[in-house]
């Protein structure tokens, strides 16, 4: 069969079957069992690629797209907020589209400094000293933190507190049972932490939406000699105290609410920011700043002695990658929003979802589920199962809140940010009322 | 060159015992060369007991990050804090100033593992061939 983009002739391919001593193409695939090496499959015929791209374009229709007329209420880790255009304009230039950080600094100046500008910000932005070059996303980042906790302390029991988003609790999971290290829970800020822990593990907001005692829970940590972790949404950042300021030992967070698209989970960007004392033990890569033979400023990879390509099974961590890209897109978006308009979108998120939950607190059968204060997320306890309101919402183009009902009964959780317009508020608020 | 009064290991670490059961430890010249500039040491805290050969604590240089083992088994009594200051310190005193960390053994007999000057000359010699 004739294949249009291979350039090899029927010649060129009798060639090298000769050359290694096979009569067909088809025996080079011997070894697959003969029933399954040709199936049948059942398929409309070939199409042309004008046709093809009318039929995908109508399949693609029937999706419910956020770019289109849906409004979203659901958040749990993955957030909707506005992407300025010029990210994309950036991110998309050939001299940066790779995901990779480059290996020859002699010429790949820009990207090292724009990963370099990416730990700046990062840095800042949590309150802490050093910050890495960005791991695949929130869980992985919190995990990789345990991790590093274990190895500071020379301790092996993990602490998670039970307001950490249970998606990242099982990464989290995953990662320790590998390694035979304990992982428990403490259960409130009131008690004693158990003996011996490496580390604490807070989510801030916590994972339905609200505010957990920080302050006590490092001095708790601290006096046992505990490294505290905190999980961060850096958009809260823009208008909260960060955690570096709490004496938060290291932070990590999903980076995905600074302009990277929710895209059905990925890919996402890891933060991860530590105090300097411990940087020989941080994950990942670090670009440094240094200078040249002549004095000019340069910017290179650092610490990489540690990382797995070169230090193989002793390295610091089995992640040997960034994802450069994202942590691009999250660089141009801090700097285009810069630190005012941050705090513009903290604050819409804040107002916005303080204007939903007081209007739909109000609503016969809803009540808040926690009384603490909370940023752009809320749970809230519903007249009936929260999986028949959304099947309803979504009939009228609204995408509801996720249905947390096996944790707190009956309870959706709800996240508004600086996209959700006044009106959607509204008739989401209405279309509750009808229930 | 080598201290002939030192005990060495297959590691290019030397042991130099001394009275009451104890003994100094640090990096071989051999492995300082190979290693290059040296800019951090992760050494173990005092009070940390630790065994024959097993690690203790890293050596990082511009080049690589190794392992230290520990050439007997023991207790740590002390830490070189200037060479921890100072990492050069290592390569430019490896037998002197550059030591790494002092030991409290706990059993002598380990020594007998090691190999003495002329041994270690001979291996040194190798390793470099």
């Amino acid at each position: 069969m004739p294949l249009p983009y291979l350039p090899n002739t029927e010649a060129d391919r009798k060639a090298m079957l000769r050359d290694i001593g096979v009569d067909s193409v088809d025996e080079l695939f011997r070894d697959i069992p003969e029933e399954f090496r040709n199936p049948e499959f059942s398929l409309p015929p070939a199409l042309s690629e004008l046709e093809l791209k009318k039929e995908f374009g109508r399949m693609a229709d029937s999706n419910a797209s956020l770019d289109g007329y849906y409004a979203c209420f659901l958040g749990a880790g993955s957030y909707r907020h506005f992407i300025p255009s010029v990210i994309d304009h950036i991110i998309g230039r050939s001299e940066f589209y790779t995901a990779y950080t480059p290996y020859q600094a002699e010429v790949s100046q820009g990207t090292l400094q724009s990963v370099y500008e990416y730990q700046s910000l990062i840095s800042e932005l949590t309150g802490m000293e050093v910050s890495n070059a960005g791991m695949y996303d929130g869980s992985t980042s919190t995990a990789e933190a345990a991790l590093m906790a274990c190895a500071i302390t020379n301790r092996n029991k993990v602490a998670v507190v039970p307001g950490v988003n249970p998606t990242y609790r099982e990464v989290l999971d995953t990662y320790c049972r590998g390694r035979s290290l304990p992982l428990v829970t403490v259960e409130s800020d009131s008690g004693d932490l158990p003996a011996d822990c490496a580390c604490l593990i807070v989510q801030q907001p916590n994972f339905f939406g609200h505010f957990e005692p920080l302050e006590s829970y490092v001095q708790k940590a601290h006096d046992a000699g505990t490294l505290v972790i905190a999980i961060v949404d850096p958009i809260s950042l823009g208008m909260y105290k960060p955690p570096g300021e709490y004496g938060v030992d290291i932070v990590v967070g999903e980076g995905q609410p600074l302009g990277i698209p929710m895209s059905l989970g990925g890919p996402y960007l890891g933060l991860f920011a530590c105090r300097k004392e411990y940087v020989r033990r941080m994950p990942g890569r670090i670009i440094g700043k240094t200078v040249d033979v002549d004095g000019n400023p340069g910017y290179v990879m650092t610490l990489v002695t540690r990382e797995q390509y070169i230090r193989r099974e002793r390295a610091t961590s089995n992640i040997c990658t960034s994802e450069s890209l994202m942590a691009l897109a999250a660089a141009v978006y801090l700097a285009a929003l810069g630190k005012t308009g941050l705090r513009q979108v903290a604050e819409l998120c804040y107002h916005k979802a303080h204007y939903a939950a007081a209007a739909i607190e109000k609503l016969k059968g809803y009540s808040l589920a926690f009384p603490q204060p909370f940023f752009k997320e809320f749970a809230v306890r519903c007249p009936i199962p929260p999986s028949r309101i959304n099947e309803a919402l979504l009939e009228d183009k609204i995408v509801g809140g996720l249905d947390i009902s096996h944790m707190v009964d009956n309870a959706m959780l709800l996240c508004v940010t600086e996209v959700n317009t006044k009106q959607e508020i509204d008739s989401l608020v209405k279309r509750l009322g009808e229930f | 060159m080598n201290p002939k009064e030192y005990k060495y290991t297959k590691d290019h670490e030397w042991l130099c015992p001394e009275p009451g059961n104890k003994g100094k430890m640090g990096l071989a010249n051999y492995a300082q060369t190979q290693l290059g500039d040296i800019v951090f040491l992760d050494l173990p805290a005092p009070g940390t007991q630790v065994e024959q050969f097993k690690k203790m604590g890293e050596v990082e240089s511009v080049k690589a990050v190794s392992d230290l083992f520990s050439p007997a088994g023991g207790k740590v009594l002390e830490i070189n804090q200037s060479a921890v200051d100072e990492p050069k310190l290592v390569n430019e005193d490896p037998y002197g100033a550059g030591w790494l960390v002092r030991l409290e053994l706990s059993d002598p007999s380990e020594l007998d593992a090691l190999m003495n000057i002329d041994k270690y000359d001979k291996y040194e010699a190798e390793a470099s061939a």
